[in-house]
């Protein structure tokens, strides 16, 4: 019963947005705000409707109804209540609604919040978000419905992939979406902007906003998938360069890019043709995303559709979405009308420098990634693009990129004066150059390349801060004075100063992981000593335990520095028995932002265990820098709030634009 | 992510073999410096059963076999090139996690450079058009607004200033 309400609720869903995707354009072409407004109410009944049919899946899978396909496959009664919930997503069709849900999510949210906007922008936005809904429930509905049913229910399931039942699956996947289809907001403004033929700053205020909800999402999500890779995987890698990654690292940059891009667009009424195919890009690589990972051609766990018939189908929808929007694109942007001039020295001329890089480092992406498939399909050739292709390629173009993200927020719009703005920056050149001169000497003949890069990250935060001191007059005028205009700055401003020093504190965390990472393999017996970066670890014997839906072999290791016993690790090996499947869960153990990481291998008869044991000195800053990002996100998103949040009648919405 | 890649492999080997690790305490090398040659070399081959992992990574047989294979070239007396050479003539272009530099991996190496360098011309061009198109300085006052100016604050500009 609750399978088929599911069900039918989703067909409801698609039924209301055939309606939302005609009715509001035709009522545009008719001028007829009646029918523009049927947009808002099918948007509000479509979350409604789709919000019912997720929730119909999760209780199906809380109640452990193994007379539904989904259910049975990847869920146990045995299994922990938060992974029966987290378990909804970690499958294809469950993914796939989850997709949807958060599309009419945010599609819903335009509706309720959208008052500000003109009719009948936010009819065709809407109608656009339409027909990407129902792409997708058509999507679901022929080919990935969750709501099945099996003729002779089994009494048990077959219980969800191991490595899965980690609280990071309920975390990781909501974000990373969150994040891939909050950009299909900034494609539908993109989208309806190209169908109106009209575009204006305003334009760029209102889609600012929604971009940078979707970017602040992904950049949570992509870093937090990446820490759960760390942890679980068990060799303390945290960023492989694997297709799936990459898929969520391309709408990043490009949304890194749309965002910089918007502000000029925002700020100046410049940049507005280049700003709309940005928007078109990254929601389209978003959908690439969604197919290299839904469709199997990856032919990873990730991909778990193995069946063509998805593939094809997602296919041909990011034909016609991709397709679509850029041969409007073509046919139309040229009746823009381009605004703002501004030298090529200027804040403008910085953010375009921004984009240039950010677009080749997305399509440096973007041709490792799928060039060995096309590669295959064109000649049968067989080639592989890993790591170290992207580590030459990839990592050269941050460099002057950095280099340059401190000199953007110094120079003025329209024209800047570079000179000026490197005089402001000597401080954080002077700092950099020491930095780097200490590290040279204590490291004195290790690695060179390090001292430089930890020199550039040093730079990119006081440079950051140094944006911050100018702005409020830091030893200029008295330290009151100084309070009063920190206080008085606006939020967007405080946004940039911390993500982009979030660049910088996630590049000293790369470089030190990458530079100074100790290991240590080994067999150890019970009472073997090993000694890994200044720590000494005893390994005191191991454990059994036996858990809901696994059965745990947990070894204790004491941690000894200088002679003094600070802590016990843990580190473990669990074994599913429904799946017959085990998962290594390495022991972290905090130092500062260091971390001891020490995980498991095979047990011989005789005790002894493979073992291995890392010092990753500043591991942490890998994280630490996107979360800085996305909380500098943030901030700059609730200077926003007056327009993003609707409760401020629509005029004082659109006036009070805070002055930066 | 990568772990699921793992877990595939984990899946395949499941009924086959226990869980392994990547690199074991057994194929660690006596010399400190021909492992460390052996790892950084690891890391550029690929595990050919798995999904974009490489050998250093891979918890699977035949990375451990490749592993192995690497460490016997490397204690023969083979460079790094030469190990590499060898196992692209056993298993082909495909075990290299970075393609060779060849005619038909040139738009993979080459699009990046050409897009930096394309971008910036375009750039260029496009800023020049448009400076052409708009009157070279609009930050200067034209010569009849310095007039009124200097007519209004009653002071003649200095002849330097003027246009």
């Amino acid at each position: 019963m609750i399978a088929e309400a599911g069900h039918y609720a989703l067909v409801l869903a698609l039924g209301l947005a055939l309606i939302q995707s005609t009715v509001p354009i035709l009522g545009a072409r008719l001028h007829d705000a009646a029918l523009m407004n049927v947009a808002r109410s099918t948007a509000l009944a479509q979350l409604l409707f789709v919000g019912a049919s997720f929730a119909a899946l999760v209780t199906l899978h809380v109640i452990s109804d193994f007379s539904v396909v989904n259910v049975f496959e990847n869920s146990h009664s045995l299994k922990p209540m938060i992974y029966k919930i987290t378990g909804v997503w970690g499958n294809h069709e469950g993914s796939m609604l989850l997709w949807v849900t958060i599309l009419a999510l945010f599609g819903g949210l335009v509706a309720a919040f959208g008052n500000n906007l003109p009719l009948s922008l936010r009819a065709h936005v809407l109608a656009v978000q339409a027909w990407i809904a129902t792409a997708f429930y058509l999507f679901i509905l022929l080919t990935s419905n969750p709501f099945l049913r099996i003729a002779n229910p089994p009494i048990e399931g077959r219980d969800l992939n191991p490595v899965l039942q980690d609280i990071g699956l309920a975390v990781h996947p909501p974000m990373l979406y969150l994040g891939y289809v909050g950009f299909s907001i900034s494609f539908s403004f993109a989208v309806a902007a190209l169908l109106e033929g009209r575009i204006d700053a305003a334009w760029a205020r209102w889609v600012r906003p929604w971009t940078l909800v979707a970017w602040i999402f992904l950049t949570l999500g992509i870093a937090m998938g990446s820490y759960w890779a760390y942890y679980e995987l068990g060799w303390g890698g945290w960023w492989f360069w694997d297709p799936v990654e990459n898929a969520s690292l391309m709408p990043w940059l490009a949304g890194t890019a749309l965002l910089h891009s918007a502000v000029v667009m925002e700020k100046r009424n410049a940049l507005k043709v280049w700003t709309i195919l940005l928007a078109i890009l990254t929601f389209s690589l978003s959908l690439l995303g969604t197919f290299l990972v839904r469709s199997g051609v990856l032919t990873s766990v990730h991909a778990f559709a193995t069946d063509p018939t998805r593939g094809v189908f997602i296919l041909l929808i990011l034909c016609i979405f991709i397709g679509g929007s850029l041969t409007l694109y073509i046919w139309r942007a040229s009746a823009l009308k381009q605004g703002g001039l501004f030298a090529p020295i200027s804040r403008e001329g910085a953010l375009v420098l921004n984009n240039l890089f950010l677009t080749t480092a997305c399509a440096t992406v973007f041709v490792g990634t799928l060039y060995p498939l096309a590669l295959e399909v064109l000649t049968g050739e067989k080639i592989s693009v890993g790591a170290p292709f992207f580590n030459l390629t990839f990592a050269p173009l941050f460099v002057p990129l950095m280099i340059a993200v401190p000199f953007g927020p110094m120079l003025a719009w329209k024209r800047g004066d570079l000179l000026g703005a490197s005089q402001r920056l000597v401080a954080a050149g002077i700092g950099a150059l020491i930095a780097v001169a200490v590290l040279w000497a204590w490291t004195w003949g290790g690695s060179a390349f390090a001292p430089l890069a930890i020199g550039l990250a040093v730079f990119v935060i006081l440079g950051a801060l140094c944006d911050l001191a100018e702005r409020i007059s830091l030893f200029r005028a008295p330290l009151p004075v100084s309070f009063r205009r920190a206080r008085g700055l606006p939020r967007a401003s405080w946004g940039t100063v911390f993500a982009h020093a979030g660049i910088g504190v996630a590049l000293i965390g790369i470089v030190c992981e990458t530079t100074w990472n100790s290991e240590h393999i080994a067999s150890m017996k019970p009472g073997d000593v090993a000694q890994v970066g200044g720590y000494s670890l005893t390994f005191d014997g191991t454990a059994q335990r036996q858990r809901s839906n696994f059965r745990e072999q947990i070894a204790r290791f004491t941690v000894r520095k200088d002679g003094q016993s600070i802590a016990v690790m843990t580190p473990s090996k669990r074994n599913f028995t429904t799946r017959g499947s085990s998962t290594t869960e390495a022991a972290l153990l905090r130092r500062g932002v260091s971390q001891l990481y020490i995980s498991l291998g095979d047990a011989k008869p005789d005790g002894t265990i493979a073992v291995r044991m890392y010092y990753k000195p500043m591991v942490l800053l890998i994280w630490f820098g996107p979360v800085l990002m996305a909380f500098g996100g943030m901030l700059s998103l609730s200077d926003r709030r007056l327009r993003v949040g609707a409760p401020k009648p629509a005029k004082a919405g659109r006036a009070l634009q805070p002055a930066e | 992510m990568k772990r699921l890649s793992a877990c595939l492999v984990l899946a395949l080997l499941a009924f086959t073999a226990p869980v392994a690790h990547a690199v074991q305490p057994d194929e660690v090398m006596a010399n400190p410096a021909q492992e460390a040659r052996a790892r950084s070399l690891s890391r550029e081959l690929r595990c050919m059963v798995c999904q974009n992992q490489s050998i250093d990574d891979s918890e699977a047989p035949l990375a451990r076999d490749i592993r192995l294979l690497v460490r016997e070239r490397i204690a023969a007396g083979d460079t790094d090139q030469q190990v590499l050479d060898f196992l692209v003539a056993r298993y082909g272009e495909f075990v290299l996690l970075k393609p060779r530099f060849e005619p038909s991996t040139l738009p993979l190496w080459l699009l990046t450079p050409l897009l930096l360098i394309g971008g910036g011309i375009a750039l260029w061009g496009y800023n020049r058009r448009r400076a052409k198109v708009v009157p070279a300085d609009e930050s200067r006052l034209s010569a009849d607004e310095e007039a009124r100016l200097a007519k209004l604050t009653g002071v003649e500009p200095a002849s330097g200033e003027r246009l």
